[in-house]
């Protein structure tokens, strides 16, 4: 279990206070200016030893990434923040948000040195409204302070960081939507190639992170790649926000180190499942979009890319989502299944056509209205949006089905068999 | 859907008040000259805040001659964004998460208040226009669930009484307490701190 | 040049193709529907998806660029099943009203889903519905449930018309492509939306419920609407002509036609004229053949051949041209002249009345000057490969003239050819943006040239050409746009006047004043009649017209469709279009009716056959020998000397909708006038 002391953000309940002097405090913007001093390929090489991962989901080496920026040329560049939080489960960029601006803001202009960017765009989604509110106080406080502007910390560096607010569309935070949104058109995701490196914000060279990937840079900076590499597990190293939320006695968000035991950290953090560890039906581990997991693997999981990978779901973004015995888990599933096709952008085929269907299928499934056959079926069409869209989304909405057919078929075939025995009965 | 209701009565013409434009100037100022389409989402909310809450075609053409865009690429905007309110709504837009997080911490029970204090169901406005019911995806608050968003506020950790109450105080003009309506503050763990324990006491 | 391995073939394709292209250049079908050549990519539909080795996912082929060493499989299962997929989400929410759908039989979803699909739906659920919003104008037709989202006709409105009227609206499974607010749309190009979609959402209003595709016969044919020569596709059944089509020559119209082109034809059946008519005590009776050339006869026999004037219409074929020059001349008369709207343009040295940058150097060019055309209705298909090229960025375009809405942005220099100072002297920034440029153009509109001063004017676009550096080893930025499918074929057959003769304004000032006592009209309706009071005039046309209600002889002639004609375009290409239907009732193919007038005269020309009047256009010149092929015309001195007045530019034309005998009577062109044209009007007061 990770020590107060290499915990990086320190308030993340807001008990200390949003503003700079508070941030201040506890070690946001201290010697800054010798960071960048330091030069781009400094901070990118003490990224890539830190080992961080990108922290939106996808899990990307976010050193790698930010190599993956032209290091020179004469189209501006740009590092967006995606500050679209918005995947069932999900608030850990909230708290950074509103708590922890600071740490945020110094992240981006560490992190838009080292990818050769002069302005950030900061794209939070459009409900957080107090949390945009705090962060655009930040900002003022850090251009204020000379933290940001033309001579960024006194560093000869111009960084300027600009929020903007969503308007409520999931698909946002997919970066190539995200980008869309930026330019002002419907969020829908952009075909790659080109990827963002090459042709992003307004065609020039852009690179998408996420709020937790950049808020932890400054800190990384500050006390070693080596420092953040060491905690965790090789190739999952670091700490991580993670948000607990469903049955679980005291649902809350904390940072961990990576590679915490899933059981562990709910008994610790979130005071056990509601009827007890024994009382657990199945766990989403990494938000909305990743299959759930039995509580045979949730008795042995632990919290990182790798493990998770080996149970057949994801870290995605840490957002644990408990469900005990009494969950009507098909409804659960059928759930998130009104959600992605209410999210669907409508841009691609598979997508488009296939979230509703897929939908409308679970709601049959939820009161049984269907036949044993129908269950392959669903999960052949899954198969269908699967890998075939422009986007994660299809993927990210045919998981779920899939997770709950591989795991719990029987709870399925039961409903249909039951709803079945009804309708006999009543005929 | 998707195109404009026959039913809503359109305003005839649209434009920015001195102080609304104010603000749509500093929004502009946060784009490159030459990319003002950047603009058009926080602008459409600047003109739907100043529109009583909904954007009416009007609007949507006056935001498409600032950002110098063609107004179907806005009409595009507008309908795809879940936030722009495309009809009227009341006075407090009421909008209930019903996603797995708060599904599973009780928001049936948190539906089924709202739909009993306010009288309507979701989709629809009350007769004196002070409330509108919808329900929403995920807002990004799960470990508060179950939770809803009145207008740019959010309660969390609601139960059926708290958001009974909430209503009956919004009925009454007064501003109810937002954000977690039991004892504990932000998302940290409700039986107290577990990490960061020093800062319990500070 | 990238090698990439497709179906186990290697291919080496140019760079930027993508591996969409690479496979149709391997002779590989790549089923798609979102997809389309002259439209960004949009990579939506998912149909294209082929398998890349070491790529995790299938990719789309439309979008992905091809590289060296790329290893392609088409025919893999993972690919098969890929595209059953996508048939079938498609399809789960297409509605099956295949036989009342006009798009049926040239359906590309019905097409792909035999081919590609299943042939079975496991879909049980509810279809979705959509409710058309609003009614898009007299010429596109809509069932919006049967939209697939391909995002064609989006991508049509903002990138090739500009006018930017569709969009997407809503999104997920709700997305529904609408403009929105329920209006018409506006656009002369609109009619491509309807070949656009491969589906039956966008039909034909006109044709609607009118035939089956598969009961057309298709004959190749040239437009006559404009001086562009795009190519189409009559098709008729039993003899009559259903519809319109594009034809796809990258050289001329890609693969566009204006709405005129395509919905004027309803007019080809009205106030057509289908005997020949005698004017007897003022009224024009029918008669038969002969009577009609004996009264022609008695009536030019023993008149001075000076005494004869012909004017040829803007759309007649070279055919009937010639002929009727060499008739003129059999009968002693310089008096002839193709240009019936006064043109200025002479015919000595062809660079100088052609469009010499082609019309596919626009997609070259850098800098486009426009003078005193209305591009956007003197060539729609014209105006819209501007706006395409706009839109691919690197275009600068000004105007002198009427500042017009051209669907893309343009410095407006100027109204009259006082302002061509500006681009000569040097000093203006797009006098320097010209200069610049690696490949300039001008275009100068034919109303510009038909004014009072046109020879001067067309003089001063010379000067800015040359001035400019517009022409050069290689590249030749002169360009004349005519409005009249005729007039490039006219002059280079000289169909202008001879020795002593007089042109159009002579003609007509000379029937006024009793120097000219017989006119022969070959389709000429754009003229001032009245001044031919006094004259006897033989009309020969297809329509009722102005043309006809001022003769005292009427020869019924044949419109475009019934006729195999030569035409010559403004960039001075030689194209010729095919006979697709017959001549109305007792009316023949216009040269032969010349020719046979001849024999009546006494005067008898020496052809026999079309193939004889053919031989005799090369012999009058060469460029006939070359059909389809375009020579680049020598620059020489042109155009006059003197300084141009300062009148405003106008274009001449009022209304794109109706330009002439055919348009002017056509019902779907009166409604787009209705719909499109007098709102306009009356909005900006300039009807009254």
């Amino acid at each position: 279990m990770l020590k107060d002391s290499d915990r990086i953000f320190q308030n993340i309940y807001g008990i200390k206070g949003d503003d700079l002097e508070t941030a201040r405090s506890i070690g946001d913007w201290k010697d800054t200016k010798d960071i960048l001093a330091k030069g781009r390929d400094w901070v990118i090489e003490e990224v890539k030893t830190s080992g961080l991962r990108g922290r939106g989901g996808a899990g990307f080496g976010t050193g790698l990434k930010w190599s993956f920026m032209p290091k020179e040329g004469d189209r501006p560049q740009f590092l967006v923040i995606n500050a679209d939080e918005g995947e069932p489960g999900t608030c850990k960029d909230r708290e950074i948000l509103r708590n922890e601006p600071h740490k945020l803001i110094e992240g981006a202009l560490i992190a838009g040195f080292a990818m050769g960017a002069h302005a950030s765009y900061i794209y939070i989604r459009g409900e957080f409204y107090h949390e945009a509110v705090a962060l655009q106080k930040a900002i003022d406080e850090a251009y204020a302070a000379g933290l940001l502007g033309e001579e960024a910390c006194g560093s000869g560096w111009k960084m300027d960081v600009y929020v903007h607010r969503g308007m409520g569309a999931y698909v946002c935070g997919e970066e190539g939507a995200l980008i869309q949104s930026l330019e002002g058109k419907k969020g829908q995701p952009r075909l790659k190639p080109p990827f963002p490196a090459g042709v992003g914000l307004y065609g020039c060279p852009t690179t998408v992170n996420n709020v937790e990937s950049i808020a932890v840079v400054p800190t990384i900076c500050r006390r070693g790649g080596e420092w953040f590499g060491a905690l965790g597990k090789p190739n999952n190293t670091g700490t991580k926000l993670m948000c607990v939320s469903g049955h679980v006695n005291n649902p809350c968000t904390f940072e961990e180190e990576m590679g915490v035991p899933l059981k562990e950290m709910i008994e610790k953090h979130c005071g056990g499942v509601v009827g007890g560890w024994d009382n657990l039906l199945g766990i989403i581990p990494g938000g909305c979009s990743v299959p759930v997991m039995t509580k045979e693997m949730c008795d042995v999981a632990t919290m990182d890319y790798d493990n998770l990978r080996e149970h057949g779901s994801g870290l995605g973004t840490a957002a644990v989502i408990v469900m005990n015995k009494q969950t009507d888990i098909i409804y659960a599933i059928a759930r998130l299944s009104k959600f992605y096709a209410h999210e669907s952008c409508g841009q691609c085929t598979p997508c488009r056509e296939g979230t509703g269907w897929i939908s409308r299928m679970m709601d049959r499934m939820v009161i049984g209205n269907a036949t044993i056959e129908e269950i392959d079926m669903l999960e052949n069409v899954t198969r269908q949006i699967e890998g075939n869209t422009i986007c994660a989304l299809g993927d990210a909405a045919a998981w779920p089905i899939q997770g709950l057919i591989r795991h719990f078929r029987p709870l399925i075939e039961q409903r249909i068999a039951d709803y079945q025995a009804a309708k006999n009965a009543a005929a | 859907m998707s195109g404009v209701s026959q039913t809503v009565e359109q305003p005839e013409s649209f434009v920015f008040t001195d102080e609304t434009m104010a603000k749509a100037k500093e929004v502009l100022a946060k784009y490159p000259e030459d990319r003002k389409e950047s603009a058009v989402m926080p602008l459409l909310d600047l003109a739907q805040r100043q529109h009583n809450g909904w954007l009416p075609i009007a609007a949507m053409d006056y935001v498409a001659g600032i950002c110098e865009m063609a107004p179907i690429k806005v009409y595009e905007v507008a309908s795809f964004y879940t936030m722009y309110n495309r009809t009227p709504v009341g006075e407090n837009h009421v909008q209930i998460c019903t996603n797995i997080s708060c599904w599973l911490k009780g928001s049936d029970k948190i539906v089924d208040a709202a739909k009993e204090v306010l009288g309507v169901g979701f989709g629809q406005t009350t007769e004196d226009n002070k409330f509108t019911l919808s329900e929403v995806e995920c807002l990004g608050a799960c470990v508060n669930a179950p939770m809803m968003q009145i207008n740019d506020d959010f309660y969390e950790d609601l139960d059926s009484s708290s958001t009974k109450a909430i209503f009956e105080a919004l009925k009454k003009g007064e501003q109810p307490k937002t954000g977690p309506q039991g004892d504990r503050v932000g998302c940290q763990p409700a039986g107290g701190l577990t990490s960061l324990k020093e800062q319990a006491n500070a | 040049m990238p090698k990439l391995t497709i179906d186990g073939n290697e291919i080496e394709v140019e760079a930027g193709y993508s591996v969409l292209q690479a496979c149709e250049a391997a002779g590989i079908e790549v089923p798609r529907f979102c997809y389309h050549e002259r439209l960004s990519i949009s990579g939506n539909c998912r149909m294209c998806l082929v398998e890349m080795e070491r790529a995790p996912k299938l990719i789309a082929s439309c979008s992905m660029p091809v590289g060296d060493g790329m290893v392609i499989h088409t025919k893999t299962d993972k690919v098969v099943e890929a595209r059953a997929s996508v048939m079938e989400f498609l399809l789960i929410n297409h509605p099956l009203d295949c036989p009342i759908c006009d798009q049926g039989g040239e359906c590309d979803l019905q097409d792909q889903a035999v081919a590609y699909g299943l042939g079975t739906s496991r879909f049980t659920e509810h279809k979705r519905s959509v409710q058309d919003k609003g009614d898009y104008g007299p010429i596109v037709k809509t069932e919006m449930t049967r939209c697939i989202h391909c995002t064609r006709c989006i991508r049509f409105t903002h990138q090739v018309t500009g006018t930017a009227e569709l969009g997407g609206i809503g999104r997920g499974d709700h997305m529904e492509v609408s403009t929105y607010v329920g209006k018409a749309i506006n656009s002369e190009l609109s009619g491509n939306l309807v070949d656009l979609c491969p589906v039956g959402a966008l039909t034909s209003k006109p044709f609607a419920f009118s035939a089956r595709s598969w009961e057309l016969k298709p004959t190749e044919s040239i437009d006559v609407f404009d001086a562009v020569g795009s190519n189409i596709r009559i098709d008729t059944r039993g003899g009559e002509v259903m519809r319109i089509l594009p034809r796809l020559n990258e050289d001329v119209n890609g693969e566009w036609i204006g709405d005129k082109t395509r919905y004027a034809m309803d007019g080809l059946k009205r106030q057509r004229l289908d005997k020949p008519y005698v004017r007897r005590d003022g009224k024009l009776v029918p008669v038969s053949w002969d009577e009609a050339f004996n009264t022609i006869a008695d009536k030019l026999k023993g008149m001075d051949g000076k005494k004869i004037g012909a004017i040829a219409g803007d759309q007649a074929d070279c055919e009937s041209m010639i002929v009727l020059k060499d008739l003129m001349a059999s009968l002693g008369s310089t008096n002839v002249d193709c240009r019936q709207d006064g043109s200025k343009v002479d015919a000595g040295v062809r660079a100088g009345y052609t469009f010499n940058s082609t019309i596919a150097g626009i997609d070259e060019a850098d800098a486009i000057l426009l003078i005193g055309t209305n591009l956007r209705w003197e060539a729609p298909v014209v105006n819209a490969r501007i706006r395409e090229r706009y839109y691919r960025g690197g275009l600068k375009v000004a105007v002198i003239g009427e500042a017009l809405d051209l669907s893309y942005p343009y410095e407006h220099l100027g109204t009259s050819p006082g302002d061509f100072k500006k681009i000569t002297g040097g000093k203006d920034d797009f006098s320097k943006t010209l200069k610049a440029a690696k490949k300039p153009m001008v275009i100068v509109g034919a109303g510009a040239l038909a004014r009072a001063d046109g020879a001067d004017v067309l003089g001063g676009v010379r000067k800015i050409a040359e001035s400019r550096g517009m022409v050069k080893e290689g590249w030749n930025g002169f360009n004349v746009l005519h409005t009249a499918a005729s007039r490039v074929g006219g002059l280079d057959l000289g169909v202008v006047p001879g020795n002593n003769g007089k042109d159009v304004q002579g003609i007509l000032e000379g029937a006024a004043s009793g120097d000219i006592e017989a006119v022969y009209l070959l389709g000429a309706d754009e003229i001032d009649t009245a001044k031919l009071d006094k004259t006897f005039v033989i009309y020969q046309g297809s329509h009722g017209d102005a043309g006809a209600a001022c003769a005292d002889v009427v020869l019924p002639g044949t419109a475009y469709t019934e006729k195999s004609g030569t035409y010559v375009n403004t960039e001075g290409r030689v194209q010729r279009g095919l006979r697709a239907a017959f001549p109305r009732g007792e009316a023949k193919e216009d040269w032969a009716i010349i020719r046979a007038l001849s024999d009546a005269l006494g005067k008898s020309l020496p052809y026999s056959s079309l193939g004889d009047v053919r031989n005799r256009m090369s012999e009058v010149n060469p460029i006939f020998n070359d059909y389809d092929g375009l020579q680049a015309a020598e620059w020489s001195d042109f155009g006059g000397t003197g300084e141009p007045s300062s009148e405003a530019l106008v274009s001449p034309i009022e209304n794109y909708y109706m330009t002439d005998p055919i348009s002017r009577v056509s019902q779907t062109m009166a409604e787009c006038t209705e719909a499109f044209i007098n709102p306009e009007q009356q909005k900006t007061g300039t009807n009254g």
